[in-house]
């Protein structure tokens, strides 16, 4: 972007700032640190210059929204078109205390659902298992069986809204039950718009929610693509998380580069499966983290986007442009917010959101201030979502495209986020995929190593967080926080005794035997979760019959 | 010469946030204690099995599921049964509301710790409440 000459002249520049100005300030006053480094730990330098970014090529590099290597964004006119998604993650107890809520969300301004499901339903127990004993409805909707999906989106019209819903390991039961009640809807499948997360290999890595092998996982995944390919077109079958594994403690580095590296695994799953890459890749989407560090955020987010559309182009010889694309939701920083003086929790959101926002997310969860103490109220949530409201419509910054292009320190740290993250991958590689580096347990450990540096620097003073380990005050307990009442756990086992006393028990047994014989051989199994759940067959029974097939993966536990 | 301190840290309920679980144990091991981390998912039965297997002087519990009510005072319970609670400081850590602290306490819990507190707290109350000498 620059010529060499006038580039030449101004290194001579820069060299004469530092010698002539900056040494005599800084031997009568030294800078508040020795070194500065980013939120993750990048070194960050007294000032950027064009010499910071002299290889830049701008076609090449940033090139134009909408356009390889998509850098500046997606689509040509980003939010002047429309606004990102505001879309707030949430459920609780019942699917009748979650549809309220739904209902309150949309009323208030939301465009997108997002479903929150208790750990039961994550892991495929049914509420009356005793390992539910205590989790049923605490972290989200408990959701058994068709009946309850049901209840969840009555009086929601499903060709109107999106969802988006955090199911890994089960999410074909669940994508399965969403058809059903669209169907009862009267809403083909091929009008639905949404999202479920199906990402198996984040969940061995940070967030912890798996049941079945890698094997037998990657076919789910894999068999969703297929099916959602010819009979959901507008569903996004993935949502390649780095979200829980910035949360465990990764540098933003190390987000980019894991959730990259398990797109590849399931890229290569799926062609392996016999798909073309074109089919499938422009469903893919992904899902990352808004942390305090606004620029190295917004250089994480243009990064990601530029290295995924060369990872699709270069290695999988996509051919449509909508394959390169690296759409994402973004959800603000959980592992950020301090359960000391809450209220700050308001500010620390809305620099995130700026990030997610100047970075060109498509869709944003913003987190409530009381979230290191509980779930959040229906107040907290307001004021999350009003945030994004004010970011949107006064502050100014969706008015045009990728602003912060061009800055020699956002295209610098691009650059660099970029390199090493590709040099991660590269490593990953070397030990034969993401799958293998998580078995032989390398990305744990780099996260590992990350998140007790982290710690270690918040221990020595070194990083400061307000409020938690400076600037503390007194303060009283907080009060008024939302707690699950405990009898959810007993209306739900109610429900599942109904279920089955009212169910046609022999169609039941059936379609779930015809399961198992479809799980034991290779045939896609979409059609035959779709016909077990139309039977009203549990959450519980239909991971249970996987369960006797696949078996249960063992984590590898890594200190 | 004296044996080091033995730590148990367990993650009870079904939760994945091992964050906290990991940078605690690292912390107690950086601390000169011995460490055992169960891993993810662990019942109450397998916790207390874990426990006295390995014959440790701490079990320390982390979990953010919100199951805490319930699944805490089980892994107390099952560890008086076992006779070995007298021998065994029980610890819990994670997403706890304030209010449910005292509860907890009257039950068993010797400590809990919430998010915020440094490691050097939880080391230096390890060290001073131990059951055995």
């Amino acid at each position: 972007m620059f010529e060499k000459e006038k580039l030449d002249q101004q290194k001579e520049k820069d060299k004469g700032w530092n010698e002539n100005k900056v040494e005599k300030v800084l031997s009568k006053f030294p800078e508040r640190r020795k070194q500065f480094v980013t939120g993750s730990n990048l070194k960050v330098k007294r000032l950027y210059t064009p010499a910071d970014v002299e290889a830049l090529d701008y076609d090449g590099d940033l090139g134009y929204p909408g356009q390889y290597p998509f850098t500046r964004g997606v689509q040509p006119t980003m939010y002047r078109g429309k606004f990102w998604t505001m879309r707030q993650y949430a459920g609780f107890a019942t699917a009748e205390e979650s549809n309220k809520r739904y209902k309150y969300l949309l009323e208030q301004g939301q465009t997108g659902l997002s479903v929150a499901f208790d750990l039961p339903t994550q892991i495929g127990y049914d509420s009356d298992h005793s390992l539910s004993e205590g989790e049923v409805g605490k972290v989200g909707v408990a959701i058994d069986s068709l009946k309850d999906m049901e209840i969840l989106f009555d009086g929601i019209p499903l060709d109107k809204v999106s969802t988006s819903m955090t199911i890994n390991a089960p999410a074909s039961v669940l994508l399965a039950m969403y058809i059903a009640v669209a169907e009862k809807q009267g809403v083909a499948a091929d009008q639905l718009r949404g999202t479920i997360q199906n990402d198996i290999l984040k969940e061995y890595i940070a967030r912890g929610t798996y049941i079945f092998p890698t094997a037998p996982s990657m076919r789910l995944i894999t068999d969703i693509f297929e099916y959602c390919s010819q009979e959901v077109p507008n569903w996004n079958t993935i949502s390649i998380s780095g979200y829980h594994i910035r949360e465990a403690g990764s540098s933003a580095v190390q987000e980019v580069a894991f959730t990259l590296a398990n797109g590849i695994a399931y890229v290569e799953a799926a062609i392996k499966a016999g798909l073309d890459v074109d089919t499938f890749a422009p469903r893919l989407s992904f899902f990352f983290n808004a942390h305090n560090d606004l620029l190295e955020e917004v250089a994480k987010f243009r990064a990601a986007r530029r290295l995924w559309a060369k990872i699709m182009k270069e290695r999988f010889k996509a051919k449509s442009e909508k394959s390169m694309q690296l759409k994402f939701h973004t959800q603000t920083g959980g592992s950020t917010l301090t359960a000391q003086q809450p209220d700050n929790n308001i500010v620390r959101v809305a620099i995130q959101t700026l990030a997610a926002v100047l970075g060109g997310t498509q869709s944003l969860h913003t987190n409530s201030k009381d979230e290191a103490l509980a779930l959040p109220t229906e107040d907290s949530v307001r004021i999350a979502l009003r945030t994004q409201q004010i970011v949107a419509y006064e502050s100014g910054v969706a008015e045009t495209i990728d602003p912060l292009a061009g800055s020699f320190y956002i295209e610098n740290l691009t650059n660099t986020i970029e390199q090493e993250a590709m040099a991660y991958i590269e490593k990953i590689d070397a030990l034969g995929g993401s799958p293998q580096a998580i078995e032989k347990g390398f990305i744990q450990k780099e996260i590992m190593d990350s998140s007790y540096e982290y710690q270690k620097q918040i221990e020595s003073g070194d990083r400061i967080v307000v409020g938690m380990n400076k600037f503390q005050v007194k303060e009283a307990a907080p009060k008024g926080l939302l707690r699950v009442d405990p009898s959810v756990g007993e209306l739900q086992k109610d429900k599942i005794r109904q279920l089955k006393a009212e169910r046609d028990n022999s169609l039941t047994e059936a379609k779930l035997a015809e399961l198992r014989k479809a799980a034991v051989g290779t045939e896609n199994l979409m059609p035959f979760i779709l016909e077990a759940v139309r039977a009203y067959a549990t959450l519980g029974e239909v991971c249970g019959v996987l369960r006797e097939v696949f078996g249960e993966y063992q984590q590898s536990v890594i200190l | 010469m004296e044996r080091p301190i033995r730590v148990l840290v367990a993650k009870p309920g079904l939760d994945g946030h091992d964050r906290g679980a990991k940078v605690i144990a690292r912390a107690l091991r950086d601390a000169g204690m011995e460490v055992i981390y169960t891993g993810l998912r662990q019942t109450p039965e397998q916790i207390v099995n874990a426990a006295i297997q390995e014959d440790v002087d701490v079990v320390a519990l982390s979990i953010l599921s919100g199951a805490h009510n319930h699944l805490l005072p089980k892994v107390v319970e099952l560890l008086k049964d076992e006779a070995v609670y007298d021998e065994m400081l029980v610890i819990g850590g994670g997403v706890i509301p304030d209010e449910d602290i005292p509860f907890l306490k009257e039950k068993g819990l010797a400590e809990i710790f919430t998010p915020g507190t440094p490691t050097q707290v939880t080391i230096d109350f390890i060290k001073g409440n131990l059951k055995r000498a």
